[in-house]
């Protein structure tokens, strides 16, 4: 707690000092420095974090990426910069990095007071419930007086004693600093469930000894819309990055992705037409390359794809589109037309 | 035993009865000499029986050397698998793949250099020189960008080479920097002892991880905007001032050592103050605070791993992060164990070797 006051005072010498010196410059010291310099989480499989060669792999990496391809048309024009929790914010503010893709939660606090602001969201997440079969819990309203292995510092703590004093529960907390000891804790029986968010507990299942002695409860805690976030006050950047998301997820509902958009660029769709550039406009408008979304397409993927190679059915991660599908399949991915 | 006690035994034809010198002897002497230290020696017996065997299963007999994860699981031994499978991740961390020798020869070369230093009889003017050489290279080999070698940014160094290149700058820069705030504080100029003792408390007064912070998090803001100073840096310079102002505090103890003799010997003999303190005082006072300053110059090699907080990926960080990946999580004690050993290693070996050179210098 003392911490977190010490933090947001941190936070209130941050933000009086930078104020809103970068209006309108991000893009051009973007393009002065040649590289996009993207702020991400580094620990987080699936969303950011180096394989075993070095190189970066994650839906929040490939967002990145995205935007990278979206100024240069070169995916390789970017510089990831790994950040702590408590680092990510201060880092967009001094100028460190152009753009966060760390797993940020969009709240009104950060919107506002923080002075971000927060693009499209490329991830819906929320937080659930991981319990032992042989516990016999179907919901999370069963769940009073149990044990509850957490991490520490999070959104994530917060969220689940809320949970408990709004429903008059009793929970024994059981916190631990670091995700796979905290796994290890719960496979242990050390506590009788696991509190994170969704996208994290598929993953946590999976590596169990046995991931069919454990259920992950239906019921979802939170709402935690990830998206990347940029300064406030520079509406030329933040349109670049919103819409370099937006492209991913526009492609994906028009049918292209990187293997047919070749093809794609000879449809007689006026729509395609304009998404992919062959028909001019959107580029000056962003004050981007006319092919820039045909380049995310191609050189990074539309959003299903990005989703299946990172957080998909062939990972460890294993989870279903659910409020990330189109929303023309009962998700939340929705983008407005591109003209 | 003596050459001429032998001779005696021999001449006397006595022998030392069996009882004494044996086996049983000793064991006797040693382990069961009472009945507290005999219940002791079966307590720790015990222990270590119920320690030992299964450890040993564990760690070598039920282990899995190079499989993969999934057969890891299956097992139930120790999966040292983990290590090499992602060993130049862990070992160099973000530096381009195909480019890994380059940090590899810069690191056997740092290592070489230290050894070869061992040898007091080394130290003559022709060894500034060869240290001077061998940094430049090694700087070249890890940055490019020279003699057609691709160049490497620094944000992309990680691994074993920055945990050295951290700590042997970090211990390179504190320590002269400590000396002279020791002689500051113990200084008659107001101005001078003011400023040091502020400095020395101050820094000593927070932990280093706040330090890091600041230079990590506020440091940037007081730039002028879209000046940034690199990250490695802005870590190694909190390292070189925390560490530093506790290498003062240890030079200051020595320097309090040397009797007023000493100091009232070298002023007689005319010597000014840098002739008096180079010549007679710092290097008595400088060997008798060998001990406590290598203790702190250790604690510094181990502080480095601090800097994760600041997201710069020392070993342990490319260790915590290999483990973050669903297929290798799980198997944290053996990473730790490997990460351990590298740490004990270098440790050891700078205890180790100054406790030579405080037996060399005693004579």
């Amino acid at each position: 707690m003392k911490l977190s006051k010490l933090w947001l005072l941190v936070m209130a010498v941050v933000v009086a000092l930078s104020g809103a010196a970068f209006a309108g410059q991000t893009l051009d010291n973007v393009k002065a420095k040649g590289f996009v310099q993207v702020g991400v989480n580094g620990e987080l499989f699936g969303f950011g974090k180096p394989d075993e060669k070095g190189v970066w792999r994650g839906l929040d990496v490939d967002t990145g990426r995205a935007i990278a391809v979206a100024v240069f048309g070169d995916a390789n024009k970017i510089k990831f910069i790994p950040l702590t929790a408590v680092q990510r914010f201060t880092a967009l503010q001094s100028g460190e990095i152009d753009v966060l893709c760390r797993n940020a939660t969009q709240t009104l606090g950060r919107d506002t007071e923080l002075g971000l602001d927060f693009a499209q969201v490329n991830y819906y997440d929320g937080q659930g419930f991981l319990v032992p079969k042989k516990l016999k819990i179907k919901r999370a309203k069963k769940l009073d007086g149990a044990t509850v292995c957490v991490l520490p510092g999070t959104t994530t703590e917060l969220n689940v004693a809320d949970y408990f004093r709004l429903h008059k529960m009793k929970m024994k907390p059981v916190v631990i600093e670091n995700t796979a000891e905290l796994a290890k804790a719960f496979f242990a029986g050390r506590c009788d469930v696991l509190t994170s968010d969704a996208s994290q507990l598929a993953g946590t299942r999976a590596v169990a000894p046995k991931p069919d002695d454990y259920i992950i409860l239906p019921d979802i805690i939170s709402k935690e819309p990830l998206a990347p976030a940029v300064r406030h006050g520079d509406n030329q950047w933040k349109d670049i990055v919103t819409y370099a998301v937006l492209a991913m997820i526009e492609a994906e509902e028009l049918g292209i992705n990187s293997k047919n958009v070749d093809e794609q660029l000879k449809s007689a769709n006026p729509i395609v037409q304009r998404f992919l550039g062959v028909s001019p406009g959107n580029g000056k408008a962003l004050g981007l390359d006319e092919k820039w979304a045909y380049n995310i397409v191609k050189q990074v993927g539309n959003y299903g794809e990005i989703f299946e190679r990172n957080v998909g059915k062939n990972t460890p991660l294993k989870l279903q589109r659910g409020l990330n599908a189109l929303w023309k399949n009962g998700g939340l991915m929705y983008s407005p037309p591109f003209k | 035993m003596t050459q001429s006690g032998k001779n005696n035994i021999q001449k006397e034809g006595l022998k030392a009865p069996i009882i004494r010198i044996g086996v049983v002897h000793w064991i006797k002497a040693n382990l069961f000499n009472g009945v507290f230290n005999s219940i002791l020696t079966i307590v720790t017996l015990f222990l270590l029986y119920k320690v030992i065997p299964p450890f040993a299963r564990w760690a070598f007999i039920d282990s899995l050397w190079f499989s993969s994860a999934e057969q890891c699981r299956a097992g139930s031994g120790a999966c040292w698998s983990i290590i090499p499978a992602n060993i130049r991740f862990i070992l160099f961390g973000f530096y381009p793949h195909e480019l890994h020798w380059r940090p590899f020869v810069a690191m056997i070369m740092l290592i070489g250099l230290l050894l070869y230093s061992k040898n007091r009889n080394h130290w003559n003017r022709s060894f500034g020189y060869i240290w001077i050489a061998g940094l430049s290279i090694m700087g070249i080999l890890m940055k490019g960008g020279l003699f057609g070698l691709t160049p490497v940014d620094s944000d992309q160094w990680g691994g074993l080479p920055l945990t050295l290149m951290l700590s042997f700058f970090g211990m390179f820069a504190a320590y002269p920097l400590g000396v002279l705030l020791a002689l500051g504080r113990r200084s008659q100029m107001p101005a001078v002892k003011t400023i040091c003792i502020l400095y020395i408390e101050l820094i000593r007064g927070v932990p280093l991880i706040s330090l890091l912070f600041m230079s990590a998090v506020l440091f940037p803001l007081f730039f002028p905007e879209g000046v940034t100073v690199n990250k490695i840096i802005r870590a190694q310079a909190a390292i070189i001032l925390f560490t530093a102002a506790y290498i003062a505090e240890v030079v200051r103890g020595g320097l309090q050592a040397i009797t007023r003799g000493q100091y009232e010997a070298a002023e007689s003999l005319g010597l000014n103050y840098v002739q008096k303190m180079r010549l007679i005082v710092l290097p008595q006072a400088l060997k008798i605070v060998i001990p406590p300053s290598v203790g702190i110059l250790i604690s510094a090699f181990k502080d480095t791993s601090l800097v994760v907080i600041i997201a710069l990926y020392d070993v342990l960080k490319t260790t915590k992060s290999v483990l973050a990946s669903p297929s290798w999580m799980g198997f944290s004690p053996e990473a730790y164990l490997f990460v351990a050993l590298i740490y004990f290693v270098c440790c050891y070996s700078m205890s180790n070797y100054s406790r030579r050179l405080e037996k060399e210098l005693q004579t």
